[in-house]
């Protein structure tokens, strides 16, 4: 549905996006992450036809935004990051207003009225957007994205600024959006994404870093590896045993103390289910376990530790202030299994990625092989 | 772009400043008329439509400086630029908007001819001269008429150009004006003194020649002995031309910058 090939926009000498493609089908929903500056709002733009790319092609259902831009135009819906609002129009008047500039042809008062229920409006239909607070302002700008029921939506952080209530019902509106519409939404909140999204693109830099389905993160994400503990017993054994013991890889004594138990945070290895061995092997020494809780990962730390990986200089100080070497081989510390993970990620995009490139390289290469070929035929005719 | 025409003719009379053009255009044009015609004991026209060109100068950029400023302000523009409407149907619809009101303020101040009219009638029916025409000659106003909206019509072309470069409405106004005020007044410098008396402010013939040429004013004249002057037509239409397509290519700029 909409395919971006090699996309770069220059801001004079500031590259904002550097070489990004990727392609999205009908009926996807898909999260645009990245850091503020990474070129998220800039290629929405471009995807709109706002602005125009340096280099690149971005095609909607086949139509290239810059040579048909008119057609292109009329299969989307756009939310920009400031609602575009006329302050001087009522909400009626606005609705119409994009109603008419969209060209659209469905029955007004009916479809007018079913987005006003969808975005629940209704009852400051009649009021200037002037007198309006910020939230009912977002949803004014979200009931225009949707007027024409475009096929491609794209939204720049549609739930800012909406209460909590509002922001469950935009996320059950773009769920229920996306099993007709192809959407787009740009986003800092993370829940928001996993709930939502069926895949995610972290942009860093103007590269895409990460392009992967939510449910696989969410799986790698929430494997039962790592807990704490809290076991009664001298700790100048239990530490040593739990570092030792089959099947963990790494644990550490944190400050808390419950009455006479130390809680520890332990991390298991792999497809190992530690919980049941680690109770055996307390009850065998006679150290009772009082606690025990499943630590997972949040998407916030994946995230960051992509971000970080993929925009850092070569020394980095990790969180306990020691000294990480990209690369460099280090004892295994609770952090590594966020980074693992990253780096899977980011291997994964970057293979299909080229693979991708490859792809069309190699159909080129075939085009160009079929035209010598016809042309080789014509001649012999 | 007939959205876009609609929702621009509104706003004029949502925002005041619809009302204030309009009241401060039929008042000025009112005072010009009775102090050049009345007042004068004349039924000539021509520096009544002079004088009103002249104040041409500001109070057209009061109706085209909010064109194009705003919207850059509201970002609003974004929206206009992503819907499926072209650049120039976007700048069409705005700048027919603009030219709809002055038209019809127009159109409507020529209430102020009927005094002079209704004087003429009097005046020929009191003295009864049959040989010579009494009362204000229509086809000169006509003709005048149309003269000034096609001036009007370039002068809001050269407003709507400069709005589009800023976005805060009074720099537009400002330097509207000031672009304005500098092409009417090379056309009066050029005009003022006489050969004979050896006064005139620009000795150069040249260049009195050129700017002869290129000023809004020397064309007037033609328009007001009756005759449709095709070339000034065509002079007028593409001074208007030339700045809508200006107006155009800042927008496609500003998507490639």
């Amino acid at each position: 549905m909409i395919k971006v090939s090699h996309l770069v926009k220059n801001y004079g000498k500031n590259c904002a996006v550097d070489d990004i493609s990727f392609e999205i089908q009908k009926g996807e929903i898909v999260g645009l992450l990245g850091p503020n500056g990474a070129g998220k709002s800039t290629t929405m733009n471009v995807l709109t036809g706002y602005l125009s790319s340096t280099a690149g092609s971005v095609e909607i259902s086949g139509i290239d935004i810059l040579d048909n831009p008119l057609e292109a135009k009329k299969l989307i819906g756009y939310l920009p990051e400031q609602p575009p609002l006329y302050l001087d129009m009522t909400v009626e008047e606005y609705l119409i207003f994009a109603f008419n500039l969209k060209n659209c042809t469905l029955n007004r008062e009916k479809h007018l009225d079913e987005i006003c229920e969808v975005v629940k409006i209704k009852n400051v239909y009649k009021r200037l957007i002037k007198n309006l607070s910020k939230g009912y302002r977002q949803r004014v700008g979200i009931a225009q994205a949707l007027i024409g029921n475009p096929a491609v939506i794209i939204f720049d952080e549609p739930t800012i600024g909406l209460d909590p209530k509002q922001i469950i019902e935009i996320r059950n509106l773009i769920r229920n959006l996306g099993s007709e519409h192809t959407v787009i939404l740009s986003t800092h909140i993370l829940q928001e994404v996993q709930a939502v999204c069926d895949r995610i693109i972290i942009i860093n830099k103007g590269k895409i870093v990460a392009d992967e389905k939510t449910e696989n993160i969410t799986r790698a994400v929430t494997q039962n590896r790592r807990f704490t503990v809290k076991i009664c017993g001298p700790s100048r054994e239990v530490l040593p045993m739990l570092k030792t013991k089959q099947g963990i890889v790494y644990a550490e004594m944190l400050a808390e103390r419950d009455g006479d138990a130390c809680t520890y945070m332990i991390e298991s290895d792999v497809g190992i289910d530690i919980r049941k061995s680690l109770f055996y092997t307390l009850s065998e020494r006679n150290w009772p376990l009082i606690g025990l809780e499943a630590l997972g990962m949040s998407l916030e730390d994946i995230f960051i530790t992509i971000v970080d990986t993929t925009s850092s200089p070569i020394m980095r100080k990790n969180k306990e202030g020691k000294i990480k070497l990209k690369g460099a081989k280090q004892s295994k510390s609770m952090y590594d299994t966020e980074n693992e993970l990253a780096r899977n990620i980011i291997e994964n995009t970057a293979k299909t990625q080229k693979e991708a490139t490859l792809a069309e390289e190699n159909e080129d290469n075939d085009e160009d092989n079929d035209d010598d070929e016809n042309s080789k035929s014509d001649n012999q005719k | 772009m007939s959205a876009i025409y609609k929702r621009e003719l509104r706003s004029f009379f949502i925002n005041p400043i619809g009302y204030v053009y309009i009241g401060i255009f039929l008042t000025i044009s009112s005072l010009i008329c009775t102090y050049t015609t009345i007042q004068q004991k004349t039924y000539s026209t021509s520096s009544f439509f002079t004088m009103l060109i002249m104040s041409f100068v500001v109070l057209i950029p009061l109706l085209t400086m909010r064109l194009f400023s705003e919207e850059r302000k509201l970002k609003t523009e974004q929206m206009l630029l992503t819907a499926p409407v072209s650049i120039t149907g976007m700048v069409f619809g705005k700048y027919l908007a603009a030219l709809t009101v002055f038209a019809s303020t127009l159109l409507f101040s020529c209430i102020n001819f009927f005094p002079l009219y209704s004087l003429g009638i009097e005046e020929s029916a009191a003295t009864d001269y049959s040989y010579y025409h009494v009362g204000p000659v229509t086809s000169e106003i006509v003709g005048r008429l149309i003269g000034v909206f096609l001036i009007g019509a370039a002068i809001i072309a050269i407003g709507m150009f400069v709005s589009s470069l800023t976005e805060n409405q009074l720099s537009a106004a400002v330097i509207s004006i000031a672009v304005i005020l500098v092409m009417v007044g090379m056309g009066i410098l050029n005009s003022i003194g006489s050969d004979s008396d050896g006064t005139r402010f620009i000795d150069n013939y040249a260049i009195r020649a050129i700017i002869d040429w290129v000023s809004i004013f020397s064309r007037f004249g033609n328009f007001s002995n009756g005759i449709f002057d095709f070339a000034a037509l065509f002079y007028y239409l593409s001074l208007t031309g030339i700045f809508i397509f200006l107006t155009v290519r800042v927008y496609d700029r500003r998507r490639w910058a």
